[in-house]
């Protein structure tokens, strides 16, 4: 863990492994695609709209998946002082935003043709919303703050605590809806899943992992590349 | 614990002298009369949303104050002081928070359910709403001590201490007024309460850690 | 009892300040501390009172009888006052003297002449009563350790005088002190420390 730790030897590593992820992520969308438009069989309930579940699913759960590695991260920055933790997180975040939006925007589509309205309060859309005003949260810290070193602290403890919160929202806003909503409220991901749905579900899932494992490997790149940049600016500016 | 003692006697002197309170409780009258304003003088309307709007006047009024806690401290060196001493910053920090919740969060609880009349809010209700909000406020005070202590060093953190804060404000507004409307649904009261309790008891831990780990990073 | 620095340095903001700083101050030893604007004086005196990290070598107290610690046996007196404007200098040193263990606040109003106003409002007093009230804390607590950052800006003549007294007791009762100045302090440092801008 040590050896990559070195920002330089990070960067080297990143651009040799990049073109080999972006082409597994392009593979597993084919196949994903495929499996999710063509094989696998429109429900009997929702019909062909169904089919949003293997767009709006697999970024749900990248959304809190993306979140939960940001807090790991943050941790590790904390504790270890690792240098690259704190980059990692902040580079995590805006992709972790950007899914947790698509998941948000996938279930407002996908929720039209059944409820008839742009948007309802259900359980898993209202603690998804909730995750994302923590993903804002977090990203307006680092940019409120000038020392990046001052940043990166506050950002760690403002991402910790947001990740003990997730669980308590989740179980609140579940308690919450199920005290406004004593009907059974059918699932969005339809009654139950069968194996032919399954699958596609999974390879998704696994394209959107290697999506933001290739997005967060550019975004960190970038993160790094801006330090150096600004440690030599500053000591330009500082000797005058 | 001299220490402690010095902090919650000072703080609560300032308070006093300061006068947030005053403010605090001018917002949320201010706030009560926009409702009817936005929303229309059907008494049956107001009736029905007057526990929940108590509420969001109550977590607003101690978000905007949530900056008092630390700021003047930090801004005037006293922060820096007080961490040189034996007494453990974490306890200092609760102290500061504490008093917080004396001066204003919990003041506003008790003021805030009488103020409910205007909204025509159900007579019956208000003493679950009190109760509620009074043990309520207390995380609310720990929850607002976060806030203060991550946008301490900032000059304009007001927005952005909202947006750190009212993520973690959710659950004790969910379970806040499921306490204070569970006189119409009596099998929910215990649970509701004692998950507002347990949710107290979280932020009490984590608070005084979390804000106490934020502060030094400014103090550094 | 001293105080020793072992390859001590600083870093803020991801610049380096001062690295490799070494120095002892022994009780009754006074140690001046120059250099110009910007060169980790201040920075120096903070990382001494615990309020910055030192990235490695130690400082701590030796030939001590039992562990103390520097953080907790230092007064540390920089630009900040530290003071609530809508107390009393009076409840002002009280609320230090009752946080920071035990202290005579009568004493400590005494040494700067603040006696006769201790039970105004702080909002009320210049800058170099507010200042004067600062420096009134070494006098009010007991502590071996002062860390003073041009403690003499903003003072009268007389009071300086008062503060140079007070600075020649301490160091008459075994105290320790570091000061970092720009003008000629009254009384005759044993020891210097002179800090440079690093390019």
């Amino acid at each position: 863990m040590q050896k990559y730790a070195n920002p330089h030897v990070f960067v080297k590593l990143a651009s040799v492994v990049l073109p080999y992820v972006w082409a597994l992520t392009a593979i597993l969308f084919a196949i994903g695609l495929y499996g999710a438009l063509v094989t696998s069989p429109p429900d009997y309930q929702q019909g062909e709209t169904v089919r949003i579940m293997y767009v709006h699913v697999p970024a749900s759960w990248l959304a809190l998946m993306i979140y939960s590695l940001m807090a790991v991260f943050s941790a590790i920055a904390l504790i270890f002082r690792h240098p690259l933790a704190d980059a990692a997180a902040k580079s995590a975040a805006p992709i972790g935003a950007v899914f947790c939006f698509l998941a948000l925007f996938t279930g407002s589509v996908w929720g039209k043709p059944m409820w008839g309205t742009w948007w309802v309060w259900d359980a898993r859309l209202t603690s998804m919303f909730v995750l994302m005003l923590l993903y804002l949260g977090y990203m307006a810290i680092w940019r409120a703050i000038d020392d990046p070193h001052r940043a990166a602290s506050i950002a760690a403890i403002v991402a910790l605590v947001g990740a003990i919160n997730v669980p308590i929202v989740k179980y609140s806003v579940d308690w919450w809806n199920t005290l406004h909503q004593p009907a059974s409220v059918f699932r969005m991901s339809g009654s139950t899943i069968d194996k032919s749905m399954l699958w596609p579900l999974l390879v998704m899932a696994l394209a959107y992992t290697m999506l933001f494992v290739a997005l967060l490997l550019v975004a960190l790149r970038g993160e790094i590349a801006l330090r150096k940049l600004r440690s030599k600016r500053l000591a330009e500016v500082r000797s005058k | 614990m001299s220490a402690v003692r010095a902090i919650i006697a000072r703080d609560l002197r300032l308070g006093a002298r300061q006068g947030g309170l005053g403010t605090a409780i001018g917002f949320l009258l201010a706030l009560i009369v926009l409702v009817p304003l936005s929303l229309g003088p059907d008494l049956a309307l107001l009736s029905r949303i007057a526990p929940g709007i108590m509420w969001l006047g109550l977590l607003l009024a101690v978000l905007l104050t949530s900056e008092q806690i630390f700021q003047q401290d930090f801004e005037d060196g006293s922060l820096d002081l007080m961490t040189m001493t034996a007494t453990p910053f974490e306890l200092i920090v609760l102290a500061k928070a504490f008093s917080h919740w004396i001066t204003v969060s919990l003041p506003l609880a008790v003021l805030a359910p009488p103020l409910g009349l205007m909204l025509n809010i159900n007579i019956a209700q208000v003493p679950m709403i009190w109760v509620a909000m009074i043990l309520g406020s207390f995380a609310l005070s720990m929850l607002a001590a976060i806030g203060g202590a991550v946008t301490a060093g900032l000059r304009r953190g007001s927005l952005l201490v909202s947006l750190v804060i009212l993520p973690l404000y959710v659950p004790v507004l969910i379970f806040g007024i499921a306490a204070s409307t569970s006189g119409l649904a009596p099998e929910t009261a215990l649970p509701s309460f004692l998950v507002l309790l347990a949710i107290t008891l979280v932020t009490l831990v984590i608070s005084p850690l979390a804000s106490a780990a934020a502060l030094k990073a400014y103090l550094r | 009892m001293r105080l020793v620095a072992k390859d001590i340095c600083c870093e803020r903001g991801g610049r380096l300040i001062f690295e490799s700083l070494n120095f002892t101050v022994e009780q009754g030893e006074l140690l001046e501390l120059r250099g110009a604007n910007g060169a980790g004086k201040s920075s120096l005196l903070r990382l001494i009172a615990g309020l910055n990290e030192t990235s490695s070598g130690s400082l701590s107290f030796q030939d001590t009888p039992s562990e103390i610690s520097v953080n907790e046996n230092s007064h540390y007196i920089g630009h900040a006052e530290a003071n609530k404007s809508a107390l009393t200098l009076r409840q002002n040193l009280s609320f230090w003297a009752a946080f920071l263990g035990t202290g005579n606040v009568e004493r400590g109003l005494a040494a700067f002449d603040l006696t006769d106003i201790a039970d105004d409002q702080a909002r009320l007093l210049s800058s170099g009563q507010k200042h004067r009230l600062s420096l009134a804390r070494l006098a009010t607590i007991e502590r071996t350790l002062w860390l003073l950052d041009e403690p003499t800006v903003g003072l009268d003549q007389n009071s300086t005088g008062k503060l140079n007294d007070l600075l020649k007791s301490h160091m008459d009762n075994g105290g320790m002190a570091i000061v970092a100045t720009h003008t000629d302090l009254g009384i005759k440092a044993k020891k210097h420390l002179t800090l440079k801008a690093r390019a």
